[in-house]
């Protein structure tokens, strides 16, 4: 019984892959009839020649430091308003606030960087700042949640022995909870950042800066050269990040 | 007499940490032109004001479900064609790129021979590119180059699917224990046959999730990619943010998060049935 019910699934599965197909309307046959394959390659050849000229290249290094920029200080934003989130949403300041802060931070996450990004261009112009709010606003939730979640689990001992002795709230908090929180926080920040970084150089295809705007511009001139070496440095960029990170997770992070 | 010290021993390290930071990052917020006072300034904040007042109620005519609907069964429909396509293209690579089925490995204690490492490395190195170039930026050049539409975002979805699954699965394969297929090997089968008997039953549970899982993520991804132009609900919020139609924004956003808690449970629902 339990055999039939999985190969139905399994059927099932097949018969909507094909029924997607069928819906799009894509025939695989004729995508890959020779006239299009071959207009598709003519496309990718002008790609082959990446734009190398020293004016580009600054341009791009200005890119890359933008979205670097973008993303180091939307993380950090994010991680001031994830903590004053955090504490409500791991029921510090009692239930009403509690779920009225899970709530924001539940909304901030659910929606995508990119629709963010959409969003925060209407209300703050094109450019990078709009970019760095939306992945700000992104990133706080996200945060926020981790943050909370590590909140609820530290132990508590340590700030009820400070105010015990006589501290306040703002002492034991600083003194008995942020040092055993301290190191998951920035491990979780980190994390988010090497995303982020990522995330910084496609928000330009909305309008918000960095790497992804030059992208944009130059396809929709049908400058391929120059697209090229934009995309060239992206990738770049996301390997410079990945062996950094993984480098710095070996070296400083004790499993 | 012991007097309480009210000094903090870890100041001064902290201090010049905290100092340090802000002047690294200090040159960033000339870069990312960072202005907050951009939210709470009048005018934007009236424009944003009416835009956002618009949101409720939720656009509900006949005529947007319809579009709705729609734009939500294409988002679907994108995801699953572009994981169909990524399949067929990951599960070759990832037979060709995995040490898991290497002959000399199965005579060398599941050491392959440098030459079979070699061999490996432009696989390897295919499926690394594919999976480096961010989906929506494959969907941009797609765009470009078969026009505007789903099929951008099918074939952006295979391409960058293809190396994350290639990749993945090459490793799930190597992850499990080898004696099975390099006894296969050794007595004499076709690699296919000792993959077939020697691999797959090991770790077709954990294929299953991943792939499910990958699924769930390119639905998310197919609705984001349509704001370059690849179809789906994507586009259609991209269309009706530029047309300032706040209600429209709205349940556009709402389906999305039904859709996508929607393919959490489904997912889940399918790992726990077939894994």
């Amino acid at each position: 019984m339990n055999r039939l019910i999985n190969l139905a699934l399994l059927l099932g599965i097949v018969a909507a892959a094909i029924a997607s197909f069928v819906y799009l309307g894509i025939d695989l046959g004729e995508l890959g009839a020779t006239g299009n394959f071959g207009r598709m390659a003519d496309y990718a050849r002008r790609f082959l020649s990446p734009d190398l000229s020293p004016t580009h290249l600054q341009a791009i290094g200005h890119g890359a430091v933008e979205t670097i920029a973008m993303s180091a200080l939307g993380t950090l934003l994010a991680a001031v308003f994830g903590l004053m989130l955090a504490l409500p949403a791991a029921g510090r300041f009692g239930w009403p606030l509690q779920s009225a802060s899970r709530l924001v931070l539940n909304a901030l996450r659910a929606v995508p960087e990119l629709v963010w990004a959409a969003l925060m261009v209407l209300a703050a112009g094109l450019g990078p700042n709009a970019g760095t709010l939306a992945l700000a606003l992104h990133t706080t939730g996200v945060l926020g949640r981790l943050f909370a979640e590590a909140l609820e689990n530290t132990p508590a001992q340590p700030a009820e022995a400070i105010r015990l002795q006589g501290g306040n709230a703002i002492w034991a908090f600083c003194y008995g909870t942020l040092p055993n929180l301290w190191p998951q926080m920035v491990a979780y920040i980190l994390y988010r950042w090497e995303n982020n970084i990522r995330m910084a150089s496609v928000l330009g295809f909305v309008g918000a800066g960095g790497l992804g705007q030059m992208l944009y511009v130059s396809l929709s001139l049908f400058q391929e050269a120059q697209a090229s070496t934009v995309i060239l440095a992206m990738l770049l960029l996301v390997f410079a990040v990945d062996t950094l990170s993984s480098w710095s997770r070996q070296r400083w992070v004790k499993a | 007499m012991l007097k309480r010290d009210t000094r903090d021993p870890a100041a001064r390290p902290r201090l010049l940490l905290t100092l340090l930071v802000i002047a690294l990052l200090w040159p960033g917020i000339h870069f990312s032109e960072l202005d907050l006072s951009v939210l709470v300034a009048s005018d934007s904040q009236s424009e944003m004001g009416r835009f956002v007042s618009a949101f409720w109620p939720p656009a509900h005519g006949e005529e947007f479900f319809q579009l709705l609907l729609q734009a939500t069964l294409q988002t679907l429909a994108i995801a699953t064609a572009g994981m169909a396509l990524a399949l067929m293209l990951a599960v070759p690579a990832s037979l060709l790129a995995s040490r898991a089925l290497s002959l000399s490995a199965a005579s060398r204690a599941g050491r392959p021979d440098s030459w079979g490492q070699w061999l490996r490395w432009p696989v390897r190195g295919l499926l690394i590119f594919l999976r480096s170039v961010p989906e929506i930026v494959w969907a941009l050049l797609f765009v470009r180059a078969v026009g505007l539409g789903p099929t951008a975002g099918v074939l952006a979805i295979a391409i960058t699917y293809s190396g994350m699954l290639g990749k993945v699965y090459a490793e799930i394969y190597e992850s499990v224990d080898q004696r099975p297929a390099h006894a296969l090997l050794q007595a004499g089968s076709g690699r296919l046959a000792a993959f077939v008997y020697g691999i797959v039953p090991n770790v077709a549970a954990e294929l299953l999730s991943y792939t499910v899982y990958r699924w769930e993520c390119a639905i998310r991804a197919s609705v984001v990619m349509g704001f370059v132009g690849a179809g789906g609900l994507g586009q259609q919020m991209d269309l009706s943010l530029r047309m300032f139609a706040g209600g429209e924004v709205a349940s556009l956003l709402l389906t999305f998060l039904v859709l996508v808690l929607f393919a959490d449970q489904l997912s889940r629902l399918l790992r726990w049935r077939l894994a």
